[in-house]
């Protein structure tokens, strides 16, 4: 006989309680995982996190791939902001093999990166909207981020995998007259942006529903490995962006955002304001960046390229906070292993589970976003 | 609460005044961007089947397969890739490492078909509605994945080279070698070129692992003239080395020199192990050229006891005597000789067949018998005068060279021809201290000459005359002297046929030189072989008629090298020696 008590501290023989699996099929939840809820009542007493129904098994498959035939996988492990996954992987393996990057192709990969934060913002936004029950905003956010999907078929010859970022570089310069159309289509979002202010962020029943809705403790925040907005929105000034600078974001201004109170409202406002900031790191970039020049540095034959044995971490600021892989390899053509490590292992897992007790039904879905997890990147 | 959060909300309502965002049909209204990744196109008129967009492929989606409609031709392996829409993932990396600039992508969105198997098909040869699409993706000129340059080879300056007979190739350093091993995308084109068929992906290889023992072993299955070899073969295998259409051609002859450069010739015995087993039966050779000595290996290998003979005093053939040691020293040459000689060959130096020893004696003892007796006879110009005292044979003046005697050419000189030897012979006399004139009937561009040869004999300053037909030579006033007319030519071309040099006869010119050498072809002497014999072997333009395993229509006798093939040159002799070895053991043991 199944063993409940083994599974649930709660007295699931009582009839007391009822449980409910919320997902993989649902569309509250961001991704293919799910929720494992106790209920009693409307209240959740106890939550499991259940993954696997997205295993491709990306770490594997990359140790049987050339370093060259990689640069097409890694996209794939999260798929509404593949750029970082390209840009960790070409950082760690110029790392390992001592590969200079041109200037101008730090510039093009920063503005891609940018670019995708963005994109993959408005897709969350909406997200966030729509699991308050404003799926209007949504339908608005994802019409703006397929304009962005415009640019990037533009800018990388796709739209979701751009495949754009490869080590040594990247595959082409910016089209001609880009920078107009990255422009403008910028200025709809600002636009957009102050509408969506004014009808979700504004809205007496988004705050209602928002407000209080799964804070993170300060003290929470280091024992649970918690990056990102959902750290900054309690006052952590963390952002590997400044911290550790990389690309070229020393070369650009902007400031940490942070709130003083991580709770689902705030967590949407703190990455609001990073929408607006995205916005002016493209614009700046637009202008500054150098429009001649090599963008793609001189690497020996990929047919058969070894790199030197050794390992190395190479982290980054990705949308949902920290981004890290570790690569090894051992002197052959390929991989000896490399490790992904994202932010939604411990927000979608540990963090979720502790701050989903006690919380309404009817607003697991809108905490699940506001911690802007996905279930890809959990299960390389 | 503030009375605008329950307010600001219905701004929503604007909206409903505003076009809507969708479009009614966006794949037929909206073109894709101008470089987006989508549908192959392959131009099979450029693509060569090299098959490297098969070989980066991550998702295995490509395979190369034969098609009906593609002719096989030189430097095409006659395979086109065939996409598997259900694996590829349009990541382009076929494209970036195409080799030839043939595949691309159109910038089409949709494609719909009932039939599944459909979207397995092969672009270009597959018809679709895209393949001439302008758009699409394609590589960036400034992004290469191919390496394409090549290590400068250090060389001895041209004035230098004229101070001595002194190899002036210096060979690879080890840096440059492994640099240029690496650039070899395993194709295997210059595999199927190469009249010996040798490894050459294997032991490029094997350079770029540094496994120089692998390599030797990989160059002796194939070819025993390895330090030879890689110094004077014409390369053939690297006009069709597919990094040639963007860049340089792989240094392939350079790399497999660079290899018996690594190995010292004691240490060839250990490496290559060649166990030798008697079978018992014996094989005569005429000829201790490539060809022959190339057979003497390979039979010697399976067990035949091999007697070779050779009416010269060393072995080698035109290499030695036809090969100026600035191109080939003579001590690489014996390197090649004495380890095939070491494995218990048995040479007969200044044993001339006929002379020394009838044929029929050899027909009696032997179970099957080689000749590859080489051209070594001078085509004749055809012009009166030409029996002239003061006009010499370029095989002539670099067998006296290459034996340590002055041919006595004199300090002006005109070469007549534009092949190797003729290059080799005016090269040689600049080295001598002679001013050369090559006087040539044809232009640079139709000279059968390596196109080194050329560049480095133009590089020499030997003067050029081109499209120069010599009409008669005669005495001059000094008894040191001779004259020779010559007229200019027209290049005519009639109905697409190669053009033609046509004589002008209002435009002939005098000149006078101290020496002529005719360089302008070779013949075979055959003299040595019984009237009986020599009925049955059956001539095609003085070439003698074999099959595949160098075979001829008498029952024991293999032809091969210049005499039988008709491109006459060293790395052809030597393939025909290693066939000739298989066709002598299949009839031997049947």
């Amino acid at each position: 006989m199944f063993d409940l008590k083994r599974y649930s501290e709660a007295e699931l023989e009582s009839g007391k309680f009822t449980k409910l699996w919320h997902g993989p099929q649902h569309p509250g939840i961001t991704g293919n995982m799910s929720l494992e809820l106790t209920l009693s009542g409307d209240d959740v007493v106890e939550c499991k996190t259940h993954v696997g129904y997205l295993h491709r098994g990306f770490e594997k498959l990359m140790e049987r791939r050339t370093y060259i035939q990689n640069f097409p996988v890694v996209c794939r492990i999260a798929v509404p902001e593949p750029t970082f996954n390209e840009y960790m992987y070409a950082a760690a393996v110029e790392e390992l093999a001592g590969i200079e990057v041109p200037e101008r192709a730090e510039w093009l990969r920063c503005l891609n990166l940018e670019m995708m934060r963005l994109a993959s913002f408005l897709m969350w936004l909406g997200g966030a909207c729509g699991s308050f029950g404003m799926s209007t905003v949504y339908q608005w956010t994802v019409t703006h981020r397929d304009y962005m999907l415009d640019l990037f078929e533009e800018m990388t010859g796709a739209r979701i995998y751009h495949m754009y970022i490869s080590p040594g570089g990247v595959r082409a310069p910016l089209p001609d007259g880009f920078s107009e159309r990255a422009l403008s289509v910028m200025n709809g979002i600002e636009k957009l942006l102050y509408e969506i202010e004014r009808v979700a962020l504004n809205n007496h029943i988004f705050k209602m529903r928002s407000q209080d809705l799964g804070i993170i403790d300060p003290e929470m925040v280091d024992p649970y490995g918690i990056v990102g907005p959902n750290a900054r929105a309690c006052g952590f000034k963390r952002d590997v962006r400044k911290d550790a600078p990389y690309l070229v974001y020393d070369q650009l201004d902007f400031e940490v955002i942070t709130a003083d109170k991580s709770d689902a409202y705030t967590r949407t406002l703190v990455r609001y304001q990073e929408m607006h900031q995205c916005i002016s790191l493209i614009r700046q970039m637009l202008e500054q960046m150098p429009t001649k020049g090599s963008f793609h540095a001189d690497l020996p034959n990929v047919l058969h390229w070894k790199i030197p044995a050794g390992q190395t971490y190479v982290k980054s600021e990705c949308t949902r906070g920290e981004y890290g892989y570790f690569l090894v390899s051992d002197g052959s053509e390929y991989l000896r292993r490399v490790t992904i490590r994202g932010p939604s292992y411990t927000h979608a897992i540990a963090v979720m589970e502790k701050l989903v007790v006690g919380v309404n039904i009817a607003d697991v879905a809108g905490l699940m976003v506001s911690l802007h997890t996905y279930p890809p990147e959990i299960e390389r | 609460m503030k009375l605008k959060d329950l307010t600001s909300p219905f701004y929503v309502w604007q909206r409903a005044f505003e076009k809507p965002y969708t479009q009614s049909k966006p794949t037929l209204n909206r073109e894709g961007a101008h470089a987006y990744r989508g549908f192959h196109i392959n131009d099979i008129e450029k693509c060569v089947g090299c098959g490297t967009c098969e070989e980066i492929c991550m998702n295995n989606a490509i395979d190369m397969v034969e098609i009906a409609a593609k002719d096989s031709k030189k430097g095409d392996s006659g395979l086109v890739p065939r996409f598997d829409y259900g694996r590829c993932c349009w990541c382009a990396l076929c494209v970036d490492i195409c080799t030839t600039g043939s595949l691309r992508m159109s910038n089409e969105y949709t494609w719909a078909a009932d039939d599944p198997d459909s979207f397995r098909f092969t672009p270009g040869v597959d018809e679709t509605s895209w393949q001439d699409s302008e758009h699409g993706y394609r590589r960036h000129p400034e992004y290469d994945l191919l390496k394409l340059v090549r290590p400068e080879m250090e060389m001895l300056s041209p004035d230098e080279g004229l101070k001595s007979f002194d190899e002036v190739v210096a060979g690879y350093t080890h840096e440059q070698a492994v640099v240029e091993a690496d650039r070899c995308i395993e194709c295997e084109i210059c595999v199927a070129t190469c009249p010996a068929n040798m490894d050459i992906p294997g032991y490029i290889r094997a350079v770029r692992e540094e496994n120089f023992e692998e390599g030797l072993r990989l160059l002796y299955d194939t070819n025993p003239f390895s330090a030879t070899c890689g110094r004077i073969c014409t390369h053939r295998c690297e006009d069709d080395c597919t990094i040639s259409t963007f860049g340089k051609p792989l240094a392939i002859r350079w790399l497999k020199r660079y290899i018996v450069d690594q190995v010292p010739a004691e240490r060839f015995a250990e490496i290559l192990n060649d166990e030798i087993t008697e079978n018992g039966h014996h094989v005569s050779i005429v000829g201790a050229g490539p060809g022959g000595m190339s057979a003497a290996y390979y039979l010697r290998k399976k067990g035949y006891g091999v007697t070779v003979y050779e009416a010269g005093a060393s072995g080698g053939g035109m290499l030695r005597y036809g090969v100026p040691s600035y191109r080939l020293p003579d001590d690489q040459l014996d390197k090649d000789i004495d380890y095939i000689v070491s494995l218990g060959v048995e040479v007969k130096y200044n044993t001339k067949i006929g002379h020394d020893i009838e044929f029929q004696q050899l027909m009696d003892k032997s179970d099957a018998i080689f000749i590859a007796t080489g051209m070594d006879q001078p085509s004749s110009m055809r012009i009166k005068g030409e029996d002239h005292p003061r006009v010499l044979s370029g095989l002539t003046v670099l067998n006296d060279v290459a034996s340590h005697k002055d041919p006595g050419v004199g300090k002006n000189v005109a070469v007549i021809g534009g092949g190797n030897v003729a290059m080799d012979a005016a090269r040689v006399c600049r080295r001598l201290g002679a001013d050369v004139t090559v006087l040539y009937r044809r232009r640079i561009v139709d000279m059968p000459a390596d196109k080194d040869e050329i560049k480095e004999a133009l590089e020499e300053n030997c003067n050029f005359v081109l499209q120069a037909i010599p009409v008669l030579i005669e005495d001059a006033e000094s008894s040191d002297q001779v004259t020779i007319q010559w007229g200019e030519a027209e290049m005519i071309a009639e109905d697409g046929k190669r053009p033609r040099p046509v004589l002008q006869e209002d435009r002939m010119h005098t000149d006078t030189y101290d020496s002529i050498i005719s360089a302008i072809g070779q013949s075979g002497d055959f003299s040595f072989l019984p009237q009986e014999i020599s009925d049955q072997l059956k001539q095609h333009w003085g070439k003698f008629e074999v099959d595949q395993r160098q075979r001829t229509a008498v029952g024991k006798i293999f032809i091969g090298g210049d005499i039988a093939n008709d491109v006459a040159d060293a790395i052809s002799a030597i393939a025909d020696g290693k066939n000739a070895a298989i066709g002598i053991d299949a009839f031997v043991s049947s």
